[in-house]
């Protein structure tokens, strides 16, 4: 039973505890033993809260009993990335200078789940302060990929989309900065999602790059991604970024399902040269699907997608380098070689030294660089006018397609080790999720088969207006169901690198 | 234009971090690389483009003025590396003379 409980989806756990066939409680039992049995190779959690899960479990039960209508997601386990601040869990970003360090409120989101019913497990593993796309940026050791444990789940959100691929939570969020949401799913085999940037609220979100930022939901089916969706996005009035607007209606786009009548533009900057063949054919397969489904589909060129990635490594430093200025060893967190004989000068620059790891230290320095005055204005400044040009290429697009799509990632899950030491290398692998970070618009990845070479998962991107989050669902939903009853079962029944 | 070492060293200084020399080399080499690759931003034509710092034009965002529980000093200080006197106690600030 308890075997069975975590191959169920969200949805049908919601459904089951609403109804009294399972508690809330026997739900959360069963992935906490699931995390006991399988993390130790995975080490998708820094964090696992088996009191307060069960705590909140057994309270989602006592409020069935006593008649109350729960939302849709009560008492479904959930893994939350340890960026979120938690009152009652340590939050690190996966850096020592916060080793330990217990948060004196609850972001914005983890309340929101705490009011939903939703039963957080714990923490989940990143690269440190979400800069990375493998998880080997942490300071606590790197995750593992569930397909196959040699391989990165992806980054920076790897602990959460591990989590859920390995089947020890249903439902896992993340951040997406530069693609740290949609690229981890892409290579563990799961939904994630990038909602509109100013959506989700960053309330209690530790910064990193706060014009970029945008929380969004990991699942394994896209259903389970919109309920996610609707329960922790809307209007925040502690973030001053947050849309004032109705939350895009997900969850009904999700049911619908169905891309007849649509446009999809297919961005040919957003693929060729670079590109795993395999990751190619999958992706050249989900369009021909999309067609027999009923979308007209139509070439789209975004010229300045090839700027992307540049623009990005400029502004997103920047910001890095001004938001992480805050780790001063003064008021929490690490402080190194406080001897009464050091000045508070010297002792920041020795915590900082120590603290943060090498690509955050590569990150920071580079931002500093772009801001210098005498370089601000060929860097920082021309990398801002790069980010309007763009904007205005999705504009254009989306005067013409309802949605665009692309391969989620240039590769599927390269080995750990690989590229940890190449910045370059590692910064490629966010190639196709950049733009729509740029731009805020909304994006989502959903599994889309195997590559042929090495039998790993491909993501298909799908890529749609500011505040049109709800076309994702309709078509990423149309593709899974497709997928799914053309193969027979859903594709991470046959990941194997993890026994039952 | 590749970026020198001691341009590197300023940038360590700059960030108040207190790098090893190995650390510094280490650093300055794929510096080095990775501005070469954004500089690429210089080959687009932006003459007349706004920069966008934001990809949501928002202004102005105020919340209503309305009395918020905040943070007891004991559940600000609770994190602290040091404490003395209820106040967050940090090194000193001015040299010695």
């Amino acid at each position: 039973m308890a075997g069975e409980l975590t191959r169920m989806t969200a949805a049908e756990l919601a459904a089951a505890i609403a109804t009294g066939e399972v508690s809330a409680l026997e739900v959360t039992d069963a992935h906490l033993a699931r995390i006991g049995e399988v993390d130790d190779a995975v080490h998708a959690f820094l964090h696992i809260a088996a009191d307060g899960a069960r705590q909140a479990a057994r309270a989602v039960d006592e409020r069935r009993a006593a008649g109350e209508m729960l939302g849709p997601l009560a008492g479904v386990p959930l893994a939350l990335k340890d960026v979120f601040t938690t009152i009652d869990m340590p939050t690190t970003c996966g850096s020592a200078i916060l080793n330990g360090w217990r948060p004196p409120y609850d972001a914005t989101i983890t309340r929101r789940l705490r009011q939903a019913g939703v039963v957080i497990l714990g923490k989940t593993n990143m690269d440190e302060f979400a800069m990375g796309s493998s998880t080997e940026n942490s300071a606590f050791g790197p995750s593992h990929n569930p397909w196959d444990l040699s391989r990165v789940p992806g980054g920076s959100s790897g602990g959460s989309a591990a989590a859920v691929a390995g089947f020890e939570a249903p439902l896992g969020i993340g951040t997406d900065t530069g693609g740290s949401i949609r690229q981890p799913a892409a290579v563990c085999g799961v939904v994630g999602v990038k909602p509109t940037y100013g959506g989700p609220s960053r309330y209690g979100v530790v910064a990193f790059a706060s014009s970029l930022d945008t929380p969004g939901p990991l699942a394994r089916t896209v259903l389970d991604a919109a309920l996610l969706h609707e329960t922790m996005a809307g209007h925040d009035p502690c973030d001053s970024t947050s849309v004032n607007e109705p939350v895009p209606p997900v969850v009904a786009a999700a049911r619908q399902a169905d891309v007849s009548g649509l446009t999809i533009g297919v961005v040919p900057e957003l693929g060729g040269e670079g590109y795993q063949p395999g990751v190619l054919a999958r992706f050249g397969e989900a369009v021909d699907l999309l067609e027999s489904l009923g979308a007209k589909v139509v070439e789209v060129s975004c010229p300045h997608f090839s700027y992307a990635l540049p623009a990005y490594y400029l502004i997103a430093p920047s910001e890095c380098s001004s938001n992480l200025a805050r780790f001063d060893a003064m008021r929490y967190g690490l402080r190194v070689g406080d001897d009464g004989t050091r000045s508070a000068d010297e002792v920041m620059s020795l915590t900082r030294a120590q603290g943060f790891g090498a690509e955050v230290k590569r990150r920071i320095m580079l931002g500093t660089y772009a801001l210098s005055s005498g370089y601000y204005d060929a860097y920082y400044g021309k990398a801002q006018q790069v980010r309007t040009l763009i904007i205005r290429d999705f504009q254009t697009a989306f005067e013409q397609v309802d949605v665009l799509v692309s391969p989620s990632t240039p590769t599927t899950a390269f080995p750990l080790g690989e590229r940890v030491d190449d910045p370059l290398a590692m910064y490629v692998a966010d190639l196709c999720t950049i733009p729509s970070d740029l731009a805020g618009n909304a994006a989502l990845s959903v599994p889309c088969g195997l590559a042929a070479e090495d039998g790993l998962p491909v993501g298909l991107q799908i890529m749609a207006p500011v505040l049109a989050d709800d076309r994702l669902y309709r078509v990423g939903a149309a593709v899974e169901a497709a997928l799914d009853s053309r193969r027979g079962h859903p594709l991470l029944d046959e990941a194997k690198g993890l026994a039952w | 234009m590749p970026i020198a070492r001691d341009d590197v060293a300023h940038l360590a200084r700059l960030s108040r971090m207190d790098l090893a020399e190995a650390e510094l080399d280490h650093l300055a080499a794929q510096l080095d690389v990775i501005i070469s690759a954004v500089a690429r931003v210089q080959e687009v034509a932006v003459e007349g483009v706004p920069p966008t710092s934001h990809a949501v034009p928002l202004v102005n965002v105020f919340r209503d003025d309305v009395e918020w529980p905040c943070l007891s000093a004991e559940e600000a200080l609770d994190q602290a590396p040091a404490v003395e006197q209820q106040r967050f106690r940090v090194p000193r600030i001015l040299a010695e003379d």
